[in-house]
């Protein structure tokens, strides 16, 4: 910085190293708890410090489940997660981007209507129209199906304006080389568009995958057949048993299980998040 | 190898018309080249030649073919973009072949011609190489890569060296001309460049406001302009231009300052009428002048030395119109100084001042 | 919008859409509009009967002091979120713009929260504050404060804030660090000789210049604050202690998925309709502004 202030810079990296300590803590107690067996985590207080025991509630989440909550295994669950994220990713970025391409590159009628009404999807969220889709999905029979899972999720208005963003960037003249080499409009989105998109395509790929991944509310209300169970909805209904039955120690190792996918997403492809966080506003 | 027709070919954006009709035949193999301000219409010119803008109306042909229906693809054209446009994520190699590719042309073929053009372009090093690791001379010559491996019948530039350093624009500005001379392809080239005006083509097309202003050689457009814009855009410093009024008999104009020169060969039926009156900056001479040259006095206000040239600028009479003059070598001289000047009678042109057009 | 350059009307810009208008229509406008219809329908509560009823069941949540309630609950609850998320997170990211060495090693260790799902973030939560075993519950108990947020309102309120907040930060934080360097260095420099200390400079230069980061993440925070966190409450509390923690979402959720209100629901949905195109609104009007900082 301007002035040398040693004090200064010791403070902001103590400050810093107390913020990420706050933040980090509930990681670390939930790792703890993983940790012991179940015993243990009946007693008051709870141990701040990791038992051995971590392997074996690992393989008991993943292959057996908690009894109490219907004895899913979280294996299967997480399958079951991983395949709705990528769905919901791929899905979105494909429709995204083709529609995308449809109002940067095409004069055709009802243009901006189009436009509009896939800008209208960013104002109703799941959230504020809960019973019409349910009844939607219900009457097109996708209810505990990995579609039902992932179609209604993937119009997406932020990708959309994303790729078209991108698509306005590219000089006009890209285009008018492609039409003097004699590549139709197909050929120019797959040959010369779509590479170009590589990076935003892949910095949104990561937080679509987040963001299918944590879906909660969507899989809560379509999926009553356990097989279909998403870990982060399993979740929940651990915690409900826990009520009854008290196995913590299980319940905090599927906590860990399901965040951490996506927190391995965001740690290793921190460049392509970042830019996918800030290129889409949201 | 084809010559490309222009008959009547107008364009319009709704109601503003940008092409007001022009009528051109352009030989097989010439160089033409394209000139004027901003604005004027050359770009959207040439780009209705290479097929990215619709024809208003009129027709063009290449070859024998009538192209205003054919895609861009189709025309037998090749083009070199201002920026160049090469596709950013693919290989020199891959920018060349990829029209080719597109055409279903064998690999063989293809490779073959790559490397002949990276050849005469001296690309061979760089054929693996993505467009960003280049510099600008070298993007250029990929861009004039591409459209060589076409084989193209007509090359079409639009203002291809305008991103470059000027350095390095004298040293493409010669490649182009050779590169055209030795492949011997119709080509037309789009430019505000005086010096690429002038230097590169055959003949020379001034284009203002949508209209051709005159088409000729660059000796013809420099020594005989055909009306009073063209004799102010082409050449540097601009031609002097200045209001005077041709007698009856039309054997001398009267400048405003009130300086009186008579013609060498009278206008006889053209006289009487507000004229303007031309005469380049280094076509003025302070030195020698025969009986029969044309004088001037010039009071001088401010001195530009360039080295090879002086340029003086100042008004005829105290106040009268500013003039400039453009002196060999270097002058020793000081504003408030007054130059007599002369001309050869040969170098003074006179335009009509209602119509712009040239006088005799 | 449209390129200067651009390809004429066929079939083909049609079908490029199709997918994503099919699926807009029938899973997001269809059902919006369903929503409409309903939020103007009294339905009987075994479904035998349906009866229009205009706007009744907008006056009737006019009227309603619990859905006044809820509101000024969800208002609470989002300005505490966003208050904390982001003061918390401002503070350190102008703690990292000092940073020349290791920055991007905070970073990294800052932004992970945001890739935990809400009622993931609601079960770390709830079991470090479970009245019982909970690890904080028992350090409060230590000191004196009788834990237990099934049963204290306040309590439980202030957990569902803390959880969602947490989840919040590393958004918060990102967009902070970015716009602060985004500054161009010049600025900084010339307030140094001009004599501002770095607190000076951060609340008279720097706080000025991310003025809008810092509206826009407002806006982003709120939305998510109303939205996003249905899986925190669902996980924490389910809305109780008797409705202590209930917002507007959980609210529209509970009473039409649980309650079986359909209209009444139906009309709730309306009301958050109009809350979210407004937010939008706001946040777009601005974004022109934000282009600047990214």
């Amino acid at each position: 910085m301007i002035e040398h202030r040693p004090i200064i810079t010791v403070l902001a990296h103590l400050t810093l190293i107390l913020g990420i300590a706050i933040v980090a803590f509930p990681i670390w107690v939930t790792f703890v708890a993983a940790s012991h067996d179940a015993v243990r985590m009946t007693q008051v207080p709870l141990p701040m410090w990791p038992g051995d025991q971590f392997f074996v509630n690992l393989n008991k989440a993943m292959f057996e489940g908690i009894a109490g909550a219907g004895g899913i295994p979280v294996g299967m669950m997480m399958l079951n997660s991983l395949v709705v994220a990528l769905m919901i990713a791929t899905g979105k970025i494909v429709i995204s981007l083709l529609s995308a391409f449809a109002i940067v590159y095409f004069k055709f009628p009802f243009r901006m209507g189009f436009f509009w009404m896939i800008f209208l999807t960013l104002m109703l969220p799941v959230e504020v129209r809960i019973l019409p889709t349910f009844e939607v999905v219900a009457n097109l029979g996708m209810l505990n199906s990995f579609w039902g899972l992932s179609i209604p999720l993937i119009a997406s208005a932020t990708a959309t304006f994303m790729f078209r963003q991108v698509f306005l960037t590219v000089p006009d003249e890209m285009l008018e080389a492609a039409r003097v080499d004699g590549a139709g409009p197909m050929r120019f989105f797959w040959d010369i568009l779509l590479p170009l998109s590589r990076t935003n395509i892949a910095a949104l790929f990561v937080i679509l995958f987040i963001y299918g991944w944590n879906q909660y509310l969507w899989p809560l209300l379509i999926t009553t057949d356990a097989s279909m169970f998403t870990v982060v909805m399993g979740i929940k209904q651990m915690l409900e048993s826990a009520e009854q039955t008290t196995e913590w120690h299980l319940i905090m190792m599927t906590t860990l299980l399901a965040m951490l996918p996506p927190v391995v997403v965001v740690l290793t492809m921190q460049r392509m998040f970042v830019k996918g966080l800030t290129e889409t506003d949201k | 190898m084809a010559e490309i027709i222009l008959d009547g070919v107008r364009k319009s954006y709704g109601k503003v018309e940008v092409i007001k009709g022009v009528d051109w035949k352009i030989n097989d193999g010439e160089f033409v080249v394209i000139v004027g301000p901003s604005g004027c219409g050359k770009s959207t010119l040439l780009r209705m030649i290479a097929g990215l803008e619709a024809i208003t109306q009129g027709e063009i042909s290449i070859g024998d073919t009538v192209v205003n229906e054919l895609e861009p693809s189709e025309r037998n054209i090749a083009m070199v973009f201002q920026n160049y446009a090469l596709y950013p994520h693919m290989s020199v190699y891959q920018n060349m072949a990829y029209g080719l590719k597109i055409k279903k042309i064998p690999k063989d073929e293809i490779d073959k011609r790559v490397q002949r053009a990276a050849e005469i372009l001296e690309l061979e090093e760089y054929l693996d190489r993505p467009p960003r690791q280049l510099s600008g001379g070298q993007r250029q010559r990929v861009a004039m890569g591409r459209a060589i491996v076409r084989q193209p019948a007509v090359f079409l530039f639009d203002e291809p060296l305008s991103n470059l350093d000027a350095k390095l624009r004298v040293q493409m500005r010669l490649e182009i001309k050779k590169l055209q001379e030795d492949l011997g392809i119709t080509s037309v080239y789009v430019t505000h460049d005086q010096v690429e005006a002038m230097t590169l083509g055959h003949r020379l097309a001034v284009l203002n406001g949508g209209v051709v202003e005159q088409l000729g050689t660059p000796i013809e457009v420099y020594e005989k302009p055909a009306t009073v814009f063209v004799a102010g855009f082409i050449g540097s410093p601009s031609m002097n231009l200045l209001d005077a009024e041709l007698d009856d008999k039309g054997g001398a104009v009267t400048l405003a300052g009130g300086a009186k020169i008579s013609l060498p060969e009278p206008l006889g039926a053209q006289g009487g009428r507000s004229v303007t009156f031309g005469v380049r900056p280094e076509h003025l001479k302070d030195i020698g002048g025969d009986a029969n040259s044309l004088r001037l006095s010039l009071n001088v206000r401010v001195i530009e030395q360039l080295g090879a040239d002086t340029l003086v600028h100042g008004t005829l009479g105290e106040n009268g119109t500013e003039l400039v003059a453009r002196l060999e070598g270097i002058r020793a001289m000081a504003p408030g100084d007054v130059l007599d000047l002369n001309m050869a009678a040969k170098s003074i042109h006179l335009f009509d001042s209602k119509t712009g057009r040239r006088l005799g | 919008m449209l390129k200067r350059v651009h390809y004429g009307s066929s079939i083909l810009p049609f079908l490029l859409v199709a997918p994503q208008i099919i699926i807009t229509l029938v899973f997001f406008i269809w059902p919006a509009s369903q929503a409409l219809y309903q939020s103007l329908l009294l339905e009987d509560a075994f479904g035998l009967s349906t009866e229009f009823v205009w706007f009744d069941n907008f006056a009737d949540l006019a009227t309603n002091k619990l859905y006044y309630d809820t509101f000024r609950r969800t208002a609470f609850f989002s300005v505490s979120v966003a208050g904390i998320a982001m003061g918390f997170a401002l503070v350190l990211a102008a703690m990292a713009d000092r940073i020349i060495k290791g920055a991007l090693t905070y970073r990294t260790l800052l932004i992970w929260p945001y890739a935990v799902a809400p009622v993931v973030a609601g079960a770390l939560w709830v079991f470090m504050f479970d009245p019982t075993l909970g690890i904080f519950a028992y350090a409060l108990n230590v000191i004196g404060v009788d834990w237990n947020h099934k049963l204290n309102g306040s309590q439980a309120m202030a957990l569902v804030v803390m959880a969602s907040a947490w989840k919040q930060v590393a958004y918060n934080f990102l967009f902070f660090i970015a716009a602060m360097q985004s500054i161009p260095k010049s600025l900084i420099e010339a307030a140094a000789i001009d004599g501002a200390g770095p607190v000076k400079r951060f609340f008279t230069v720097i706080f000025p210049l991310i003025t809008p980061t810092t509206f826009f993440l407002l806006v982003v925070n709120v939305v998510y604050a109303f939205f996003d966190t249905f899986g925190i409450i669902h996980a924490v509390t389910q809305g109780g202690p008797a409705k202590a923690t209930e917002i507007l979402v959980y609210k529209v959720y509970n009473d039409g998925f649980v309650g079986l209100d359909l209209g009444g629901s139906a009309a709730q949905s309306v009301v958050l309709m109009i809350i979210v195109i407004a937010l939008t609104v706001i946040q777009f009007r601005y974004i022109e502004k934000k282009v600047e900082y990214s």
